[in-house]
């Protein structure tokens, strides 16, 4: 099931004008902000009514303004999970959590005793919003939205108010959304690095208007439009199967690149891992260095060179996937790169953050 | 030694005719305005709609004019031959006039404001977000209204209905113009005081009754200002 979305609405000052399509999977509507992503989830939602436009979940129609068509928020079977979470104050969380259970249709939804399981609530579910702590709240949140069985789920920087701690410990929990449920996702957010590691769609806003959309992979390893989305964050995602557990505090993970290192991840081995990496931290050589303290030396071929006054963004094949490095026009010409020739991508394993490791 | 438990040791039987009849005066106009107060304090606080300053001060005319204006308007409206009073009396046989139910009437229209504000006031602290959240969750309008807004606000309901119960107590001008001072049957525990005060010797009865306005006043006062707090407590579910 998926999502269609077309919109045109004028603000003062500012035009909306968007037109995508959310698969199944988890769909990042990325941007400034100012670019228009609340305004598009709020659309979608029901909450802002678009001068025109044309939005299906499904085969429902949410909304088409040329034939007058537009289900009040209620009739849209959606869950909005909202940046300030938006407990009901005077519900305890387990009132909360069966709130729009109440309201949803009767088919099976679903069940109170794995979300709570999911979200590890367990503990909270005769408190009141107001003695949980920022994450927790979100957590309820999200629970709540599930519950309510909705066709479409709607975050919008659901943790935006959260620490990097609390952050890494919920990302887990969306991806086990992403990967277990029908649902399709949008997901409002203007952190690259939670995009790279959520999204398996992504749609750039800019200034009302669509720069991009498509695959995250495709995307996020794209040299042109690195610099919309911030040549500091640019970076590509590496997919690799978690195969050893080393003694000495290192997991090792089998890529199309080679074998790569990474400070021990806490996952089964066996498990194919998503491996966001920036595309500053990539060196590059062309002949396989020795003498190296960087562990993970990656076999490439460069696909694509991007020279501007910012340097350069060489995009580089390694089997059917892309990395993304970022050096100075100087190494380049240095180097003297060209696309065709192959290359070894040199990367710290200490450079990729444990958040930047997420499942596939 | 005066036995604290009888009624009639405090108070004459035409005293406690006039604290009976304006108990029940009050508890009626309350009971009768709260649902359109709650609409109105509804409509005031959460709708932008043409007229709504109109609205505004057709609401708290009452408290701004004087007294015996709001009374003589009720007279020309509900009056056996008002615009609005013929009808009531052709079709249901009911007359406002001079009875205990204009002084009903006069109480609720009096003290309509009050109630109004202290509602207002309770919908405006109540986050639209949140009544918004409900919706997405399923929730039709009404549902939020009833299963979100309404268990926020309850207290503010309830210090608006006992502001309202208190002014009702009080109402003298409007009261006396339009339904007049017939004792047991329009005279309210304001218009026996003024009554006492105009026989000599009837100050020490009038005074009793000063207390028990006092008393009424002063505690629904303080009830609403405490509700009032109950309704900040709920919506940062303290």
């Amino acid at each position: 099931m998926s999502l269609t979305v077309a919109l045109d609405h004028r603000f003062p000052g500012f035009t909306l004008e968007v037109n995508f399509t959310a698969p199944p999977g988890l769909t990042a509507l990325f941007g400034k902000s100012g670019s228009g992503k609340t305004s598009v989830i709020n659309a979608v939602a029901g909450i802002l009514r678009p001068d025109q436009g044309r939005i299906t979940s499904g085969e429902i129609t949410l909304l088409d303004t040329a034939h007058a068509i537009n289900l009040p928020p209620h009739r849209r079977r959606l869950g909005y999970v909202f940046q300030d979470a938006r407990l009901f104050p005077h519900l305890t969380v387990r009132q909360n959590l069966n709130y729009g259970r109440w309201f949803s249709p009767k088919t099976k939804g679903p069940n109170f005793d794995d979300i709570v399981v999911l979200l590890g609530l367990n503990a909270l579910l005769a408190r009141r919003p107001q003695a949980l702590s920022g994450g927790e709240k979100s957590r309820v949140a999200i629970g709540r939205a599930l519950l309510s069985n909705p066709a479409l789920l709607l975050m919008d920087e659901p943790f935006a108010a959260l620490d990097e701690a609390r952050k890494a410990e919920l990302l887990p929990y969306i991806e086990a959304l992403r990967d277990h449920t029908q649902i399709p996702i949008l997901y409002v957010s203007h952190a690259l690095a939670e995009v790279a590691r959520l999204a398996t769609t992504l749609v750039v806003l800019d200034q009302g208007r669509i720069l991009r959309a498509g695959s995250a992979a495709d995307l996020l390893s794209d040299p042109d439009l690195a610099p919309a989305l911030g040549l500091r964050d640019a970076g590509a995602t590496l997919t690799g199967t978690l195969i050893a557990q080393d003694a000495d505090g290192l997991s090792q993970l089998q890529s199309a690149g080679g074998p790569i290192w990474l400070p021990t991840i806490a996952a089964n081995l066996g498990t194919t891992l998503r491996i966001r990496i920036a595309a500053q931290d990539v060196i590059l050589s062309r002949t396989r260095p020795e003498g190296l303290s960087a562990l993970n030396i990656l076999q490439a071929t460069i696909s694509e060179i991007r020279l501007s006054d910012d340097g350069a963004l060489i995009q580089l094949a390694v089997g059917s996937e892309h990395m993304l490095a970022r050096i100075t026009a100087r190494s380049a010409k240095a180097l003297s790169l060209s696309p065709g020739q192959p290359i070894f991508a040199i990367v710290k394993s200490v450079a990729v953050a444990q958040t930047d490791v997420g499942t596939r | 030694m005066p036995n604290w438990f009888t009624l009639a040791d405090w108070f004459t039987a035409d005293e406690w005719r006039a604290v009976a009849l304006s108990l029940r005066v009050s508890l009626w106009a309350t009971v009768l305005s709260l649902p359109l107060g709650t609409y109105v304090a509804h409509v005031l606080a959460r709708r932008e709609f043409w007229g709504k300053q109109l609205l505004n001060g057709l609401v708290h005319l009452p408290l701004i004019l004087p007294p015996v204006v709001t009374g003589y308007l009720l007279l020309l409206a509900f009056g056996r031959k008002g615009f609005i009073g013929q009808y009531l009396d052709q079709w249901f046989g009911l007359v406002l006039a001079f009875k205990w139910s204009g002084a009903v009437l006069a109480a609720a229209v009096m003290a309509f404001p009050l109630m109004v504000r202290a509602i207002r006031q309770a919908f405006e602290a109540v986050d639209p977000k949140l009544e918004q959240t409900a919706g997405t969750l399923g929730a039709s309008p009404l549902w939020v209204f009833v299963t979100v807004t309404l268990p926020l606000i309850l207290p503010g309901i309830i210090a608006g209905a006992v502001l309202c119960f208190a002014k009702a107590m009080g109402e003298f001008g409007a009261t006396i113009t339009f339904v007049s001072n017939i004792p047991g049957q329009t005279q309210t525990l304001p218009s026996a005081i003024y009554t006492f005060l105009q026989v000599p010797g009837g100050d020490p009865q009038a005074f009793r009754l000063v207390l028990v306005s006092i008393a009424v006043a002063m505690f629904a006062l303080i009830l609403s200002e405490l509700l009032s707090r109950a309704v900040a407590r709920r919506i940062a579910g303290r």
